[in-house]
């Protein structure tokens, strides 16, 4: 187990305390926190990538599962204390990813599909008829694509062999990694509570938005039994208790997709508020409200959050591909820094692009063009270009697809953004930060606590339990670590714009005929 | 063939020697192995300890290299890398101490803040990164000073502004205080900077047991400090900050 950071001084206030297990696409994860929301310990494992063939991304949930119980007791040990001093167990969870597994035995029928893999491609077209991939989108919120769960059940449902004739005798069970935890925390075949919460249901396609229940319609549609599918309940209530390892006896309190913990664990709790979070890619989440908001701008319309009996929130969801992994790219395959930090260093040589723009459409454009048929560019070169300059094009490249996002979400919801909430290991970045400033317009603030998707379960826990008494306690602990306020004029900024969007014109069509 | 100067030949010869083998180096080593007067030895050291390129020990008073050799290389730590490894152990620091956190590294005659984390409370601040702060009365200052010859150098050869009438000037005094932080292993300036302000800091150590930084606390004196001493848990919560981030750029437990 790798050794991760945590307060090694022992100055966090006495218990009681909340577990978070954030079972996620590389590793899981347990962080026990103490009531100001500050990490007491955290332990780590990772998990094997299984990759059986190009495009395919699949986990062993059994060894997951192995892995979740081992970060629980070492969180548990390295923080000192006992299930009695833990009064919840809060879930997060890589969204999407899908298992099937056998109700008798426990045992999972195939590996878990993961929301990387793009296996049901071919499945999505076939399944979106002649109306396209907005088949679902007025019901689910989302467009036919292979990340969500319900394709990838279908799947597995026509590949593994008699497996269809099992789960319509009731005998198998659908999870994504939510359910598949929390049945297996709650007792497994010996009376686990087979349930999920309404951010996780809200990503397999098959629920929907507004009553938050499975819709009939698509199931029928997918070709998927009922019996498969677990009880949809909020996000957070008690599911049941641990029955088994260090925390036996404490209630099992919340479950979050991971996007939608972070929205929670940065107190995004108002309409209008949003969060982003910059890792290799970079996943945008703004509150709007208690309507689900139609996307015509290209951007998912997801659950937030439900808090028990509460009326649910939703939210507005955009997705950038290629941030972090841009400046992996520099670092890799250009060779012209030796750490993704160094980025900051050479891009601060130079006090502006030189007339250069980096649009990074590795594999196409996302929201909010959608365009597959374009490729990356870099624009403007002229001799005077150096390697700095184009240093800071792929910082400015994060900050203006950022840009591209917030407006999507200002159209759609008619809320103006009044400042964004970032989190992960992009904002240790500050040039980044104050460049992405400038180009909203609008302060970025980051909080205290990075771990903002363990604290968001953890939260959620926290309230189904009393722990805390409301999310304006929450919002009292959330805790102001920097913040970068724009400096760039109006003219500069709508002039750079414009080049920007140029820059993005000239990838397009560059794919010319696509299979 | 051209007339080559016998000094930094002998210059050369040591900083060799240093480099090789053995880590550290007492003076009658030095010279005997070179074949050199002491007087001639302690000379060339005295001046490449000068320039950072020789470092000595404090408490055995051997020789070794010194931080400015791997600045010239490109060994050196990227502040921005320093700021990435440092950024959760910066906030917990912020969290329990209830004071804002500075993270400063040696620019030409002074400290510059690479990573400033606002104190926890709901007050408007300002984002301080980029900002210059003096390294002789500061307690970031002090501690790069202490622990960093070049740092060193420089403030000796500055001009010691006098801020507040508890600012140090005096070299003998000032040198005093930087053997005091190496005892001590941290820093502090209580108003010998600005008025009504406390810092407490140590140093950041990277896994060549090189100072590249110093991290610290600052706020209300009324609040760093209690009954006109500084508090210990936040001297200890310093500390282990600067412990912690030293250990995740791989410098060894000490």
């Amino acid at each position: 187990m790798s050794e991760t950071p945590t307060t090694s001084h022992g100055t966090h206030g006495h218990g009681p305390f909340i577990a978070a297990i954030d079972q996620g696409t590389t590793s899981s994860r347990c962080i026990v926190f103490d009531k100001d929301g500050r990490i007491v310990s955290v332990d780590q494992k990772e998990h094997e990538q299984i990759f059986p063939k190009p495009g395919w991304v699949e986990h062993n949930a059994t060894e997951i599962w192995t892995n979740v119980q081992q970060v629980v007791d070492g969180a548990v040990e390295k923080a000192g204390i006992t299930a009695a001093d833990v009064k919840a167990i809060g879930i997060t969870n890589q969204r999407e990813t899908t298992v099937l597994w056998d109700k008798n035995t426990g045992e999972p029928v195939h590996n878990a599909i993961v929301w990387q893999d793009t296996r049901t491609d071919a499945l999505c077209k076939e399944l979106g008829r002649n109306v396209g991939q907005d088949r679902f989108r007025r019901e689910t919120g989302l467009p036919l694509a292979s990340y969500f769960a319900g394709p990838k059940i279908r799947w597995l449902l026509d590949n593994v062999e008699g497996l269809r004739e099992r789960a319509e005798r009731g005998e198998i069970l659908f999870g994504t990694m939510d359910s598949w935890v929390i049945w297996n925390l709650t007792g497994g075949v010996n009376g686990g509570h087979h349930v999920t919460d309404v951010t996780n249901a809200s990503r397999t396609m098959l629920m929907n938005l507004h009553d938050l229940a499975w819709d009939e319609k698509i199931l029928t549609s997918m070709d998927i039994p009922a019996a498969v599918l677990p009880e949809i309940k909020s996000s957070a209530e008690v599911y049941g208790t641990a029955a088994s390892g260090v925390l036996t006896g404490v209630p099992v309190a919340s479950a979050l997709g991971d996007q939608q913990a972070a929205l929670f664990g940065q107190t995004c709790f108002q309409q209008g508020e949003a969060k982003s979070t910059y890792g290799t890619g970079t996943f945008m989440l703004m509150n709007t409200g208690h309507e689900p908001v139609n996307s015509y701008n290209g951007l998912l319309t997801t659950v937030g959050y439900r808090i028990g009996d509460e009326t649910p929130v939703y939210a507005l969801e955009g997705s950038i591909a290629v941030t972090g992994s841009l400046v992996q790219w520099m670092r890799d395959q250009m060779g012209l820094i030796n750490s993704a930090a160094e980025i900051e260093t050479l891009a601060s040589t130079v006090d502006d692009n030189g007339g250069a723009y980096f649009v990074p459409a590795f594999s196409g454009l996302f929201a909010p063009y959608w365009r597959s048929d374009a490729r990356g560019v870099i624009a403007g070169l002229t001799r005077y270009v150096t390697k700095a300059h184009i240093a800071r094009a792929v910082l400015e490249a994060t900050a203006w697809q950022t840009r591209e996002i917030t407006d999507a979400m200002t159209k759609d919801s008619g809320v103006e953004l009044t400042a964004l909430k970032v989190d992960g290991g992009m904002t240790s970045n500050n040039l980044l930060m104050q460049t992405i400033s400038d180009f909203l317009d609008a302060p970025v603030v980051r909080p205290m606590v990075a771990e903002t998707t363990c604290l968001g379960a953890a939260y959620a826990a926290g309230l189904a339990v009393g722990f805390w008494s409301s999310t304006d306690e929450l919002r009292a602990n959330w805790r102001r670590a920097a913040e970068w306020t724009p400096r760039m004029d109006a003219a500069t900024r709508d002039r750079e714009y414009k080049s920007w969007l140029k820059a993005v014109e000239r990838t397009m069509g560059w794919i010319e005929d696509e299979e | 063939m051209a007339r080559t100067i016998q000094s930094l030949e002998r210059a050369a010869a040591m900083l060799r020697l240093l480099a090789g083998g053995e880590r550290r180096l007492g003076l009658s080593d030095i010279s005997s192995s070179l074949g050199l007067a002491k007087g001639t030895a302690h000379g060339i050291l005295r001046t490449l300890q000068q320039e950072g390129f020789v470092e000595q020990d404090a408490a055995s008073g051997r020789y070794q290299l010194g931080a400015e050799l791997l600045r010239l290389g490109n060994s050196y730590l990227d502040v921005h890398e320093l700021r990435a490894r440092a950024l959760v152990w910066t906030d917990d620091l912020a969290r329990s101490s209830g004071e804002s956190v500075y993270l400063g590294v040696l620019h030409q005659q002074g400290v510059l803040i690479v990573h400033h984390v606002f104190r926890p409370d709901d007050s408007r601040q300002v984002l301080e990164v980029g900002a210059m702060q003096p390294l002789h009365s500061t307690a970031l200052g002090k501690v790069l000073s202490a622990y960093d010859p070049v740092a060193h150098s420089e403030v000796v050869e500055a001009d010691r502004e006098t801020f507040t009438p508890r600012t140090v000037t005096g070299l003998e005094d000032f040198e005093g205080l930087l053997d005091l932080t190496r005892a001590r292993g941290w820093a502090a300036d209580v108003e010998e900077t600005w008025d009504g302000v406390a810092s407490v800091a140590a140093p950041i150590h990277d896994r060549r047991r090189m100072p590249v930084g110093a991290v610290g606390v600052t706020g209300a004196v009324e609040r760093v400090c209690k009954d006109g001493e500084l508090r210990p848990e936040i001297i200890a919560a310093v500390r282990d900050c600067a412990r912690a981030v030293s250990r995740d750029l791989g410098a060894g437990r000490f």
